[in-house]
């Protein structure tokens, strides 16, 4: 299919002037603190929760989980209910909607200068995107000390470091803040800002419901760790009722937690989906979408198809707890499956979630540092669609040892098999790129081949698990434990790693420091196996997950994974020297372009315009023409320079 | 540089891969099997167990090619394909770089192959292990022969076990925060925290919890079943070693998980017998004041605070209730 090169008119026209904010200048715009922004955020959330738990102790005292401790499941809720709305009131993302709904014409959104800007509700895709690298940061550096503190904790096999309802808060916590950060790490910090640029677009689809789903997951946070004063929650991540149902207070900061979380991610799926459905440049035809918005569409369709289902399990779980409905409760006529089938039927389409992002961005990179064209496009293209349609239907593989359905094992074990066939497509993509190409070897492609090599191995392991006789071994202990932290940390985190290597230089103009950079690479790739792959061995051991005791002879192996994960966690705080070191201490300016990539998000000015391009590109081509003679240019960006031609050379960057 | 030339040079590098993997792979492949697989989880203490290390061991053996395959071909590629090489000739783009159709075509037909195989693989695995060792529900549909009607005559107080009579052991696994307890329908319904199996036997657990979720996990004979509160959930194995083994909760169930373990034994059959009148003479009164032997126990109104069994007086039991329509046959 050919698009003419030739510019609309109408889009000529209408992309000088910047699309135009709604609403009047009212007490939002006022400078500095006598506006809406982190601070209001912050004191109102807490003003809410006081409210709420005061609120709470007044309509149920009675039902007190220990007799005047003030423990309370229904005040918790009424706490964080409030506190989050308070948040939400503060920061100023109510203001729209609820002067809409009195049909006034609503206050525009502040359009503050400087760094300010990121500390309040902003429209800009590009503002959001940043705010979610800092928040995503927070996310897993929290997760990564409680993840050391585990380590700490099985150094020894008996309980040594802390108690087991401290231990098992500490796991708790840990596998909590991790899937959420997960489930956000690319589609928040990356796709929020690249796909705009990557597509054409000057915004995202809905700029409102994009800042929503970032002030949200900020506040998913609080309220995972406002389970702390009550002794946080004994359940893991996975929640499993009764246990969930037995549990203190602190479960419904987990329940609620993970609706205020899934409001968020379903408002930057549905958000995302549409910006990539309706906003692409002229030109940007579905063959020449880069492969790495193909990913984030599967991954949106996900987010917003998988995960009400999250949602309504966490708000019946709040009812049992609270108005002591009974929807997980044996005794009373629910059922403990139910929970298990809701929870995983999100469950799984959310690994790919995970996943998903991740091959996003190595397929994405592989062209620029082979120097040569994304093999196998179309496939790669229709694997991540298969993979996201797949996904669905796996979902009890997670319950083959349950007693659940047990007839429908051999049909589950199919479906889990197969889809490993659109998951190794990435594979195909990534080896057929690779062949006969000159590769450069700068950090992002070397954090993109340790994917390959982790998700191997992620991958074959998995498949050992869907296979039911095998599972009997290895279902709910330290192999299934290994197997998706080498999928999703081993896959994703260093996809993350690769994506913000790759992508820093446009984000903020600055280089990351190479050397450091290596350092930082190594010592995390190394670790990163010395740390999980004798898990695997002490999973085939007998080593169940979540314990605090373990078979003394495991002993050894135990200490070295957790020697390791020390490292691993040093390895982390080199990458944050280095991101400290290379964005403020000494930054390095960036070239407009370091790897010579063909990415229509690199064609644009640097530093971005607010509005991305000063005109609508019009895309002539996909970005992958790597190393063709005469190949015609991405896109024409109008500006009345050169058009970017690719090259066929094939030496270093500067 | 003209096609036929590349072409040569195409083959040339395809050729050497494919003689590093094949190498490779026949070489772990060898040494795994002689050297790792006879010592593979979960050994060899049962039938099941058997079944299904074998059924690891043909997963290891595949796993292996495929493992190095990428490898070989990442490593290959690392080493020939660097921009660093002295030599390395300028990569091509165009059509031929973006897509190969017979590459694409054989890759999808040989991970289908693969992956169709070892659904097949393992779904027949599994049936013909009778569940391969781990929970199948209240209602089996794949279970030994014989076992139906010990399952049916353990709710009767008139079932019983001999030794050599090739009779199903029916041994129920009751979890609780944080202990597993194991009745014996067989012997008068007596609670033992010890699991002693006879060997060479049939046993069907059935597994249920008081509480939360727990999963009832014998680690040496190869079974695992989640005990859920008010559910049978029946897992199937057959004894071949004496010896002992672990027993693990590996579903989270609360605080203490970490310390739900203990030990269970297998013993030949005429000591299982010994041990098993025994202890259910010593237990005859405790036995007493338990609930009727059933699939599931319903807590008490009052219980929960942790007071099941309280006065003996449990909901009344129905066998269709628990068990559903579809009993086993008697």
């Amino acid at each position: 299919m050919t698009i003419s090169a030739e510019r609309p008119t109408e889009v000529a026209a209408s992309s000088v002037t910047p699309p135009v904010q709604s609403g009047r200048v009212g007490w939002t715009q006022r400078p500095g603190w006598m506006s809406q922004h982190l601070g209001t955020a912050i004191v109102l959330g807490i003003v809410g929760y006081l409210f709420g738990h005061w609120l709470g102790h007044e309509i149920t005292g009675d039902y007190a989980y220990i007799q005047n401790s003030g423990q309370n499941s229904s005040a918790n809720f009424f706490a964080l209910l409030f506190g989050v709305v308070g948040w939400l009131l503060g920061i100023g993302a109510l203001n729209y909607p609820v002067a809409k709904l009195f049909g006034r014409e609503p206050n525009q959104e502040p359009t503050v200068e400087g760094w300010s800007k990121y500390f309040r509700y902003t429209l800009d895709h590009k503002v959001v995107g940043l705010q979610y690298v800092v928040g995503v940061l927070l996310f897993m550096f929290t997760g990564g000390l409680l993840a050391m503190a585990i380590r700490a904790e099985l150094l020894n096999p008996t309980t040594h470091l802390f108690g087991p309802g401290t231990y098992i808060e500490i796991v708790s916590e840990h596998g909590t803040i991790m899937m959420m950060m997960a489930t956000s790490i690319i589609v928040g910090p990356l796709g929020n800002y690249f796909v705009p640029l990557m597509i054409g677009s000057r915004k995202m689809a809905f700029p409102r419901i994009e800042a929503f789903s970032f002030w949200i997951f900020v506040a998913g946070y609080a309220v995972i760790f406002s389970a702390l004063p009550y002794g946080g929650f004994p359940t893991g991540w996975t929640g499993y009722a009764p246990l969930q149902t037995q549990a203190g207070p602190g479960m419904i900061s987990y329940l609620f937690g993970f609706a205020v979380i899934g409001m968020g991610m379903m408002a930057a799926g549905f958000n995302i989906a549409v910006t990539i459905i309706n906003n692409r440049a002229p030109g940007m035809t579905w063959s020449r979408v880069p492969i790495f918005v193909w990913s984030i569409l599967a991954t949106a369709a996900l987010l917003t198809l998988a995960t009400p289902t999250l949602f309504a399990a966490g708000l019946f779980g709040i009812l049992d707890k609270t108005a002591q409905t009974a929807f997980y409760v044996s005794e009373h006529g629910g059922s403990s499956y139910l929970w298990e089938n809701l929870f995983w039927f999100f469950g799984h389409p959310e690994v790919y979630i995970m996943a998903l992002p991740g091959f996003g961005i190595v397929a994405e990179i592989l062209p620029v540092f082979t120097r040569k064209p994304l093999f196998a496009y179309k496939v790669a293209a229709s694997g991540m669609i298969g993979v996201a349609l797949l996904s669905f239907f796996v979902w009890q593989h997670h319950l083959f040892q349950s007693g659940i359905n047990p007839d429908m094992r051999p049909l589950f074990m199919l479906t889990t098999e197969l889809i490993s066939i659109p998951t190794g497509f990435i594979f195909l993509v990534g080896m057929g790129t690779l062949y006969r190409a000159k590769i450069r070897f700068e950090i992002p492609m070397l954090f993109a081949m340790a994917l390959f090599f982790n998700f191997l191995i992620g991958g074959v392991t998995g498949v050992f698990l869907s296979d039911v006789p095998v599972n009997v071994t290895v279902h709910g202990g330290f192999f299934v434990l290994s197997h998706f932290h080498y999928t999703i940390m081993g896959g994703l985190l260093f996809a993350f790693m690769a994506g913000l290597y790759y992508w820093l230089p446009k984000m903020t103009g600055r280089m990351m420091n190479k050397k450091l950079g290596l350092w930082h690479f190594w010592t995390m790739f190394i670790f990163f196996n010395l740390t999980f792959f004798p898990m695997f061995i002490i999973g085939l051991l007998g080593q169940p997950r979540r314990v605090f005791t373990y078979a003394k002879n495991l002993q050894g192996l135990n200490d070295f994974s957790s020697i390791s994960a020390f490292l691993l966690g040093l390895s982390f705080l080199l990458f944050f020297a280095n991101l400290m070191y290379s964005m403020y201490i000494k930054p390095v300016k960036a070239p407009a372009n370091p790897w010579d990539s063909l990415g229509l998000e690199w064609q644009t000015a640097s530093p971005i315009p607010e509005y991305n391009f000063e005109r609508i590109p019009v895309v002539m081509t996909d970005p992958y023409h790597y190393s063709e003679v005469g190949a015609p240019p991405v896109a024409d960006m109008g500006t009345g320079a050169p058009p970017v031609v690719s090259t066929t050379s094939g030496s270093s960057p500067a | 540089m003209s096609t036929e030339n590349s072409m040569k040079k195409e083959t040339h590098h395809l050729r050497r891969m494919a003689t590093i993997w094949v190498i490779l792979s026949v070489a772990a492949d060898l040494l795994f099997m002689f050297w790792v697989a006879p010592h593979v989880p979960p050994g060899t203490m049962t039938d099941t167990a058997r079944a299904n290390q074998f059924d690891f061991n043909v997963l290891f053996l595949m796993a292996f090619p495929v493992l190095i395959g990428v490898w070989v071909y990442m490593g290959y590629a690392i080493v020939n394909w660097s921009a660093k090489r002295a030599g390395v000739p300028e990569p091509v783009g165009g059509p031929a770089a973006r897509g190969n159709l017979k590459a694409q075509v054989s890759w999808i037909v040989v991970t289908s192959i693969v992956v169709l195989f070892l659904a097949g693989f393992g779904t027949v695995a599994l049936i013909n292990g009778n569940g391969s060792g781990g929970g199948e529900g209240p209602n089996p549909v794949w279970m030994p022969a014989g076992s139906a009607k010990a399952e049916t005559a353990a709710l009767t107080s008139s079932a019983s076990w001999t030794p050599g009579s090739n009779q199903v052991l029916v041994v129920q696994v009751i979890g609780q925060q944080w202990k597993f307890t194991y009745r014996y329908p067989q012997f008068g319904g007596f609670e033992s925290p010890q699991l002693i199996l006879p060997n060479n036997t049939e046993i069907a657990f059935n597994v249920t919890s008081l509480d939360v979720i727990h999963s009832f996990w014998a680690y040496q004979l190869s079974v695992k079943a989640d005990a859920n509160p008010q559910q049978n959930n029946v897992a199937y194995t057959k004894t071949a070693q004496l010896g002992n083994f672990t027993v693990r909760c590996s579903e989270l169930c609360g605080i203490w998980h970490g310390s739900m373990y203990n030990y269970g034994k297998v013993v030949s059959q005429s000591n299982f017998q010994n041990w098993a009148t025994t202890t259910e003479a010593a237990n005859a009164a405790n036995t007493k004041n338990l609930p009727p032997f059933a699939w599931t126990y319903v807590p008490d109104a009052n219980g929960a605070a942790g007071g099941y069994y309280i006065d003996g007086n449990v909901t009344p039991y129905s066998q269709v209730e628990t068990y559903g329509a579809k009993q086993p046959a008697s």
